[in-house]
C-alpha cells in the first residue's frame, strides 16, 4: 500500500520523531515586566480589541483582530513613537488553523524597542493596506501577496512582484511543492517555443540533483565517453582512457635559448 | 494595446509609442550599473524621470521557501547567497537568530572571532561600494584602487575559512575554526594598509574632487520623514541625519563592549552617503584593532556547549560514545528549537538585516522571513528617482548600495 501523503502540506517532514519528545516553549514573559512596553500596551488597548499580548525573547507580540489592522498600526506610530514598519508578511495556517497569521514588525528608534503586531486571517480575506502610514508596507505586501495570496485592499499597485506577473499558484503557501507544481514545470517551455512544442521537449526538469542516466548531453562516465547527444539507451562500449602526454623540451642544449642570456 | 502572438511576445508594462511626450526606456535587467538584475522602467520627459518603476525577481531562487525544507544547519550555507559581497554577516544574522531560538550564546572566543569577522566583512562591503560607485559615477583609478584593498581581505577571509565569497564561517553556536596562525599580525597589517589608503588614495581621489562633487552633491535626497517610512535602514538612515545604529542602540555580541562611534550625515544626498560610508570604515577599522588583543584573553572554546542542539567538539566525537551518537542524531534529524517565534535585526553593512523564525518544534523551520535591507532600498527608488535626470539614476542606485542576492532572495 502507498504511504499516505497529507496534501495539505507538502514540506519535507521529520523522518523520525521519538514517542517521548516533548516540544518546549520559548520563555514567555508577562507584559508588565517591561514598563515601555506595558505603557504602549496600555495605549493601544484602549483603542483597539487586543486578543493576547505577550513579551517573547526580547519583543512584544500583540495579536488583535484582522479588522483593526489600520487602527492599530497608526496608534502604534503616532502615540507609542514607532516610527518604522521594518518587516511585514505572513505565515502560512491553512493545514493547522485553516488561516494566515499576518505579522507587523515595528520599531520604535526612540526607545530602540521592536514589537510584532500579529493577526489571523481566513483565507479568501483581504487586508487593509498600511501603505498610507509606512511607505514600506508598498514592496512588503506585494510580496506578501505574491507568496501567499493575501490581497491588501487600497494598496496602489496590487500585483506580483518577485514571480512574473502570469504566474500560478503562491510558492509559499505549505501546499506549493518545493520543486514547483506542474504549472512550473512547462511555464519557460510554453513561454519560449509555445504550448505546440511541450511534447518534443518535455517538462522542466525542476530538481537539481537529478541526474538522467541516459542524457549524454550533459553527463558522461569516466571510461565510457560517448559523442555529444549520443543514444546510450542500447548501452555503450569502453572506450580507453587517452592521458594527454606532455612533452619534455631540455632546454639546455640543442636550441641554446636561454631566456637570461637575452639582452 | 499590444496584441501579442507568437512572432511578437507580450512585452510587460511596455508602451513605446503613447500620446504625450514621454519615452519608457527599460534599465537592466542586464545593466552594469544595474548592481544586479534590477531592471527599471523609467519613464522620460526628455532626460527628466516622469515615472520610475523597479521591477525584481529575476534573481529569485526561493530561500525561504528553501529554509522550511531544510534542517536548521543545512540552510547556514544557503544565506550566503543572500549578499553575496558580505556572506558573513548573513550567516552570522542567521545563526544569531538561531541562537536566540535556542537559548544559548556562543562562547568568549568565538564571539571575538565573528565581531572580528563582521567587521571584515563590512570593510570589504564598503570597499566594493566605494569602488563600483565610482565606477558607476565614471572615476574608474577609484575601482581598481579599493578592489586592489578589498582583495587583501577576500585573502584574509580565505585564510580564516577557505572561501573567498560563500563564507559560511559563523555556525549556530559559535564558529567552526580558530584563527590561523599569524592571522592576526596580517590583519593589523591590513587596517594599516586600508587606513593609510582611505586617507591618501580615496579621500585624496574623491573627496574634493569637483566632478565628483558635482555628480554626487544634491543628488538622491531623502528626507529623514521618508527613509523612515521606507524602511530604510543602516547607512540610508544615517545618510539622512538618524543616528541609529543596531550595534549601538540594540548591542549584540561584544559590540557593548566596544568603543566605535556612529557616523552621521545630515545632508541627506549621495555625497553626504559617500562620507559616511568612508568614515565606517573608520570605525570597523577601529574596532577591529580593539578585538585583535581581546583575542588573546580568551579561552580556546568556539562552540557553545548545549548537547540537545549542538554536536561536541570533533575530539570528543571520536572518543566518547554518547557525544557520537548524539552528534549521529544531529546529523540525519537536525536540531529542534523551542516553538515559538523570533525577530532578530543584526547592523549588516547595507542595513538591517534581520531573521524571523517561525518554530514549531520540528527540525525544519515553520516559517523563516530574511529582512533584507535592500529590498526595502530597492522599493524607495520609485520615488526618488522622479524628477531627476537619467545621468543621475546611475548615481542614486550606486549609493543605494543594492545587492540583489538579497532583494529578491
Amino acid at each position: 500500500m502507498r504511504k499516505y501523503v497529507p496534501k495539505d502540506s507538502v514540506q519535507k517532514k521529520a523522518y523520525y520523531t521519538d514517542r517521548f519528545h516533548v516540544v518546549p516553549s520559548t520563555p514567555r514573559e508577562d507584559v508588565s515586566t517591561d514598563e515601555v512596553f506595558a505603557k504602549h500596551l496600555e495605549t493601544l488597548s484602549a483603542k483597539v480589541e487586543v486578543k493576547s499580548a505577550r513579551i517573547e525573547l526580547g519583543s512584544m507580540v500583540v495579536e488583535i483582530n484582522h479588522k483593526d489592522n489600520y487602527k492599530a498600526v497608526e496608534i502604534l506610530r503616532d502615540e507609542c513613537g514607532y516610527a518604522q514598519l521594518t518587516e511585514m508578511s505572513a505565515v502560512d495556517y491553512l493545514a493547522k488553523d485553516g488561516n494566515f497569521e499576518v505579522f507587523y514588525q515595528l520599531l520604535n528608534l526612540k526607545e530602540a524597542k521592536r514589537m510584532r503586531l500579529v493577526m489571523r486571517i481566513e483565507q479568501g480575506l483581504a487586508v487593509e493596506s498600511v501603505v498610507p502610514l509606512f511607505k514600506s508596507a508598498n514592496f512588503a505586501e506585494r510580496e506578501m501577496f505574491d507568496m501567499f495570496g493575501i490581497v491588501s485592499n487600497n494598496h496602489p499597485l496590487m500585483k506580483r512582484i518577485i514571480m512574473p506577473d502570469d504566474w500560478e499558484g503562491h510558492p509559499l503557501l505549505k501546499t506549493y511543492p518545493l520543486q514547483g507544481d506542474e504549472f512550473a514545470s512547462w511555464y519557460e517551455v510554453d513561454k519560449i517555443f509555445g504550448k505546440d512544442a511541450r511534447e518534443a521537449i518535455g517538462p522542466e526538469n525542476r530538481d537539481p540533483s537529478r541526474i538522467d542516466r541516459y542524457d549524454t548531453k550533459r553527463f558522461s562516465r569516466v571510461g565510457y565517453e560517448v559523442p555529444f547527444g549520443a543514444d546510450i539507451s542500447e548501452g555503450e562500449t569502453k572506450t580507453e582512457i587517452e592521458y594527454s602526454k606532455t612533452f619534455l623540451v631540455d632546454y639546455t642544449k640543442g636550441s641554446g635559448k636561454q631566456l637570461d642570456k637575452r639582452k | 494595446m499590444q496584441q501579442p502572438n507568437k512572432l511578437s511576445p507580450f512585452f510587460e508594462n511596455l508602451n513605446f509609442e503613447r500620446d504625450d511626450n514621454t519615452m519608457v526606456i527599460n534599465f537592466g535587467p542586464q545593466h552594469p550599473s544595474a548592481h544586479g538584475q534590477l531592471r527599471l522602467v523609467l519613464e522620460l520627459d526628455g532626460e527628466q524621470v516622469v515615472k520610475a518603476y523597479p521591477d525584481i525577481g529575476y534573481l529569485h531562487r526561493g530561500i525561504e521557501k528553501m529554509a522550511e525544507n531544510m534542517t536548521y544547519n543545512e540552510f547556514l550555507p544557503t544565506t550566503d547567497r543572500l549578499d553575496y559581497i558580505a556572506s558573513t554577516s548573513n550567516n552570522y544574522a542567521y545563526a544569531l537568530a538561531v541562537e536566540k531560538l535556542l537559548g544559548i550564546e556562543a562562547p568568549r572566543r568565538a564571539q571575538v572571532i565573528r565581531t572580528m569577522l563582521l567587521e571584515l566583512n563590512r570593510l570589504i562591503s564598503h570597499l566594493f561600494f566605494i569602488a563600483t560607485h565610482a565606477l558607476d559615477v565614471g572615476a574608474m583609478s577609484v575601482f581598481l584602487y579599493a578592489f586592489r584593498e578589498r582583495e587583501f581581505a577576500m585573502d584574509l577571509m580565505e585564510d580564516y575559512c577557505g572561501a573567498r565569497l560563500t563564507h559560511s564561517s559563523v555556525r549556530i553556536g559559535g564558529v567552526p575554526l580558530d584563527i590561523p596562525d599569524g592571522w592576526l599580525s596580517q590583519m593589523r597589517d591590513f587596517c594599516d594598509k586600508v587606513e593609510y589608503e582611505l586617507e591618501h588614495t580615496y579621500n585624496a581621489l574623491l573627496q574634493e574632487n569637483r566632478i565628483w562633487k558635482m555628480r554626487l552633491e544634491d543628488v538622491g535626497v531623502i528626507s529623514p520623514e521618508d527613509a523612515l517610512s521606507w524602511g530604510c535602514t543602516g547607512p540610508m538612515l544615517r545618510g539622512s541625519g538618524i543616528a541609529y545604529d543596531i550595534r549601538k542602540e540594540e548591542p549584540y555580541e561584544l559590540y557593548s563592549e566596544l568603543d566605535f562611534d556612529i557616523p552621521v550625515a545630515d545632508t541627506n544626498d549621495s555625497y553626504g552617503r559617500y562620507r559616511l560610508y568612508m568614515a565606517e570604515m573608520t570605525e570597523s577599522i577601529k574596532i577591529i584593532r580593539q578585538l585583535i588583543p581581546m583575542y588573546d584573553e580568551t579561552e580556546p572554546q568556539l562552540m557553545a556547549h548545549a548537547p540537545k542542539y549542538i554536536s561536541a567538539p570533533k575530539e570528543e566525537i571520536m572518543t566518547q560514545n554518547y557525544a557520537l551518537m548524539q552528534h549521529f542524531v544531529l546529523v540525519t534529524q537536525g536540531m529542534r528549537p523551542p516553538k515559538g517565534e523570533v525577530y532578530v535585526p543584526t547592523e549588516s553593512p547595507k542595513g538591517e538585516l534581520g531573521f524571523y523564525i517561525k518554530s514549531e518544534g520540528e527540525p525544519y523551520a515553520y516559517r523563516l522571513k530574511c529582512r533584507a535591507p535592500s529590498f526595502y532600498h530597492t522599493g524607495l527608488l520609485q520615488e526618488l528617482l522622479v524628477g531627476t535626470y537619467i545621468a543621475d539614476v546611475v548615481t542614486i542606485i550606486g549609493s543605494t548600495n543594492i545587492v540583489f542576492g538579497e532583494v529578491d532572495r
